[in-house]
């Protein structure tokens, strides 16, 4: 009657393993590292640097556990806190720009483990210090800035089609286009429909003439957006790598947010101001007269000559810009790399508007054979994207930028061009900012909690139930084995409450055993006999721990859906949790309470 | 051990007059509580900005106080946190400075004294507060209506309609100490009264789950007297589970630390109503609402019929 097919036995037992196996690696610890990755694609990650790092690490009797190198990077594993802060600013200055030199946490767990997939659990930024902030898009402003845009376009267009007009005025969403008559409106209408599929034309009548009202039509609404936020998301990428954060988070939240996380940060003031930056693009021609080599090493020493401004290209080359911008960055809608249709080289799309498209027929025409610059401008520090040479007059607003090395390099500067030509400005409305010290302290705290009421839990029970109380108590240690076990797996977000979701989840699953025990002192004092009552006790309980754990599921669920940061981190564990506990508090006490008294043909009496 | 063994039902029901006047009161006293004083909002909800910083010695938060005010923080709240050194800031939210900057600025403003440790700041924009709260209130909605769907398939519209009222009964009560001492009600509090949502219904189930099973077995007895039968024999269980969570979230009140120790102080307030109205409200309710062995026999067949092939 009380006994387990051996299955089920197996089965437990090779729970209980895996429950170990991928808990494990929580127990290694974490040691301090500095992690070095390529920031441009003309720099690599490879053994070349690895040998550099070790080098320059021992030149300045740094000393450093190991150093290896793998996908994301080199990485250096250190003793302790004040070595990686050394190493850091050491390779810093050594390795220059091109790469972005991060602090980060390395497990300590061996290989094997990890080629299993067995991860220490993701730590939550209040467990491990770090910077949280939510970010919203000005899509109102990404709007207006198209509509805008076609004010200009407009006027182009209705021009070359010789169809007259009164005015273009923009109101609110809308533009007016004024006409004198129904006639030349129809025109227009017909025009515009052919060439801006993306507006919605509505016929109107202001006052005595006729009207034009032109708004973007809903498509065209959510692709601006779409675009304003991916763009931005593009951009902050770029700028974070500056900050040098190993496990950056950057995602899209909802139609208009950004999510932004970047553990272990200590300086919040410069994570806050390099988000947010604006920048912008500026094209400057190159001044040819003075770009012979003496003159360009004077200016690298500092003897720049009126007029121009000196600056080093991207790929190492010297440049001298005249100072006068000649077109700005407000006028690119759009930058993406591509392949040439002749020489299949990489090269680099760019489309501007009306008005840039005009401007830039006329640089063109007039400075053929020269070269042109396009910096990217952040905060005062401006860089030289590239400088490719004008071949002819470009007109129509496509520009198309060769002399990319390759693929990468084309998505490399075509993802600047846009982070330059930001679609919409954003805001900071919420931001989270827990210290490191106040990290370590939380998992303390946590940790112990948890620890002393587990304790007394297991004494009251032992002391209560005796044989089985123990039993539970086993149980109860295999429940959160198997918990941490599940949110090491699934790399779940482990938050300060959730750890207080684990201890509440081992007071609640506490109540299962109590439910069974209960039952099985009833049924005793009933006259039933030993071997029965345990039967009866777990086949009885079994449905009232279903009901109830159901409706805390419900309850852990709807937190789940409703809420966010360290509160989705409680239902996260509550959730869990209660799965976990319910297998263990019925299946692996039940089985050993088998092992113990399933045997015993003539049990008398029960330890509880 | 045993410390339960009742010989004789405890007369419960009989006593369903007086603790249903009693726990009416007490729910009366809450809303009033909540209407006159209101909750104590977190930032979560309210929006603004909150700093916990740490001095190397003991904090003078009159100082404090009187450097932010002379730099246009006169509005901010300065208290300790915990021990003399933790000293918590609330900026409430100003209208047209970026907020993400105020507390770079308080910071340096502080910073110009004494080497001053950061270690927490949040700041909730005013809508991202609205939303905290809108989606909160949903929240608590929606595990009402599933639990009272659960409860209505499992047992019958009685137990549903009695276990949802005895639950809003804890949690009200829960809102109304927390409105009556100023504590502060945040997100993490929230949750908490979720939990306890949860937990508190589950308490019921058990209780329910006796109640049909003695209307099934025993085949004379009144209606308060099946009540009564299946509360004293889920006494012990019910006293030593809610014992055990109560050991767990003790841990919690006293080791955890500041940060979990209003959600701590929300679970224990809300296990110990939880037990009294598992037993004094949610029971009487189902005796009053006129529930007999038929319906739950009936709502037996019709399981029975439905699992027939």
């Amino acid at each position: 009657m009380n006994r387990y097919a051996l299955w089920k036995y197996i089965m437990i037992a090779v729970l209980l393993v895996l429950g170990a196996l991928y808990s494990l690696p929580n127990f290694y610890g974490e040691s301090p590292a500095v992690q070095i990755s390529a920031a441009k694609s003309t720099a690599k990650a490879d053994a070349a640097l690895l040998g550099e790092v070790e080098t320059a690490l021992k030149q300045e009797k740094l000393a450093y556990q190991t150093a290896f190198l793998d996908a994301s990077g080199v990485k250096v594993r250190f003793a302790d806190t004040d070595a990686q802060l050394k190493a850091k600013d050491l390779l810093q200055g050594k390795l220059g720009k091109d790469f972005v030199i991060a602090l980060n946490l390395l497990s300590r767990s061996p290989d094997w483990l990890r080629s299993i997939g067995a991860q220490p659990m993701y730590l939550g930024l209040d467990l491990r210090g770090g910077v949280h902030f939510l970010l919203q898009v000005d899509m109102k402003a990404a709007l207006d800035k198209a509509l805008e845009r076609y004010v200009g376009d407009l006027r182009t267009s209705l021009r070359e089609k010789r169809i007259s007009y009164n005015g273009i005025a923009r109101q609110g969403n809308t533009l007016q286009v004024k006409f004198k008559d129904a006639a030349e409106r129809t025109k227009a209408q017909e025009q515009i429909e052919k060439n801006f599929p993306d507006l919605l034309l509505k016929e109107e009548d202001a006052g005595a003439e006729k009207a034009l009202s032109a708004s973007l039509n809903l498509t065209a609404q959510k692709r601006i957006q779409d675009f304003a936020l991916k763009q931005n998301i593009q951009t902050l990428h770029n700028r974070i790598n500056e900050l040098g954060v190993a496990e950056p988070i950057i995602q899209q939240q909802g139609a208009d947010r950004v999510v932004v996380q970047l553990p272990g940060v200590q300086d919040t003031a410069k994570a806050k101001e390099i988000l947010g930056r604006t920048a912008t693009l500026e094209i400057r021609m190159v001044d040819e007269e003075k770009s012979d080599p003496t003159t360009l090493q004077n200016a690298a020493k500092g003897q720049v000559p009126f007029g121009d401004e000196f600056f080093i290209e991207r790929n190492g080359v010297p440049v001298l810009l005249k100072k006068q911008v000649v077109l700005t960055g407000d006028y690119i809608t759009d930058a993406s790399p591509g392949l040439d249709q002749q020489t299949g080289e990489s090269v680099v799309h760019v489309n501007l508007d009306g008005r840039g498209a005009r401007i830039f027929k006329q640089v063109t025409r007039e400075n053929v054979g020269k070269r042109m610059a396009i910096l990217l401008v952040e905060k005062g520090q401006a860089e030289v994207i590239t400088a490719p040479v004008i071949r002819e007059e470009i007109g129509g607003g496509r520009v198309q930028i060769s002399g990319m090395a390759n693929v990468k390099e084309a998505t490399d500067v075509s993802l600047l061009l846009r982070a330059g030509a930001l679609a919409a400005p954003m805001d900071i409305i919420e931001e989270r900012t827990v210290g490191p010290s106040l990290g370590a302290d939380n998992i303390v705290k946590g940790f112990n909690s948890t620890m002393i009421g587990f304790a007394a839990i297991a004494i009251v029970m032992a002391g209560y139930y005796l044989a089985f109380g123990t039993i539970s108590v086993i149980a109860l240690g295999v429940n959160v084995l198997l918990l941490v076990a599940v949110l090491s797996m699934l790399q779940a977000t482990l938050t300060l409450p959730g750890i207080a979701g684990i201890a509440l989840t081992v007071g609640m699953a506490i109540d299962a055993n109590v439910l069974i025990f209960e039952r099985i002192r009833e049924e005793l004092r009933n006259g039933v006999s030993p071997q029965a009552a345990i039967h009866a006790g777990y086949d009885r309980a079994f449905d009232t721990i279903m009901d109830s754990n159901i409706t805390t599921l419900i309850a852990g669920l709807a937190l789940f859906m409703f809420g966010s940061g360290p509160v989705r981190g409680f239902a996260v564990t509550l959730c869990i949790g209660i799965t976990t506990s319910m297998f263990s508090a019925i299946m692996v006490s039940r089985a050993m309470v088998n092992l113990t008294y399933g045997r015993q043909r003539k049990l008398l009496k029960l330890a509880i | 051990m045993e410390l339960f063994r009742i010989k004789k039902d405890v007369p419960f029901m009989s006593y369903a007059g007086v603790t249903s006047i009693i726990s009416a009161l007490t729910f009366a006293l809450a809303i009033v509580f909540l209407a006159m004083r209101g909750l104590n909002f977190g930032v979560d909800f309210t929006g603004g900005t909150v700093m916990e910083v740490a001095y190397p010695q003991a904090a003078d938060t009159q100082k404090i106080r009187a450097t932010l005010a002379a730099h246009g923080f006169a509005d901010a709240t300065v208290q300790n946190f915990g021990t003399a050194r933790d000293v918590m800031i609330r900026l409430p939210i100003k209208k047209g400075v970026s907020s993400a900057q105020l507390s770079e600025q308080v910071l340096s403003e502080l910073r110009k004294d004494t080497a001053v440790e950061m270690r927490r700041v949040e700041f909730v924009g005013p809508q991202v507060g609205e939303e905290l709260f809108s989606d909160g209130f949903l929240a608590l909605l929606l595990v009402s209506i599933g639990i009272m769907i659960y409860l209505a398939i499992r047992f019958e519209w009685r137990f549903a309609v009695a276990a949802i009222v005895a639950t809003l009964h804890d949690v009200v009560i829960i809102l109304g100490l927390f409105a009556f001492f100023r504590w502060e009600f945040s997100l993490t509090v929230l949750a908490a009264v979720l939990a306890i949502l949860g937990y508190s219904v589950n308490d019921t189930v058990v209780v329910f789950d006796r109640i049909r099973e003695n209307f099934r077995k025993m085949r004379k007895g009144s209606v308060a007297e099946i009540i009564d039968n299946a509360i004293t024999r889920t006494l012990s269980r019910t006293v030593m589970t809610h014992v055990m969570t109560q050991l767990m979230v003790f841990s919690m009140l006293f080791l955890g630390g500041e940060i979990l120790y209003y959600f701590a102080l929300a679970l224990t307030i809300g296990i110990v109503v939880g037990t009294y109205s598992s037993v004094l409200v949610a029971s009487p309710i189902v005796m009053w609402l006129g529930i007999s062995r038929e319906d739950l026999i009936k709502v037996d067949k019709k399981q029975e019929a439905d699992a027939l092939p």
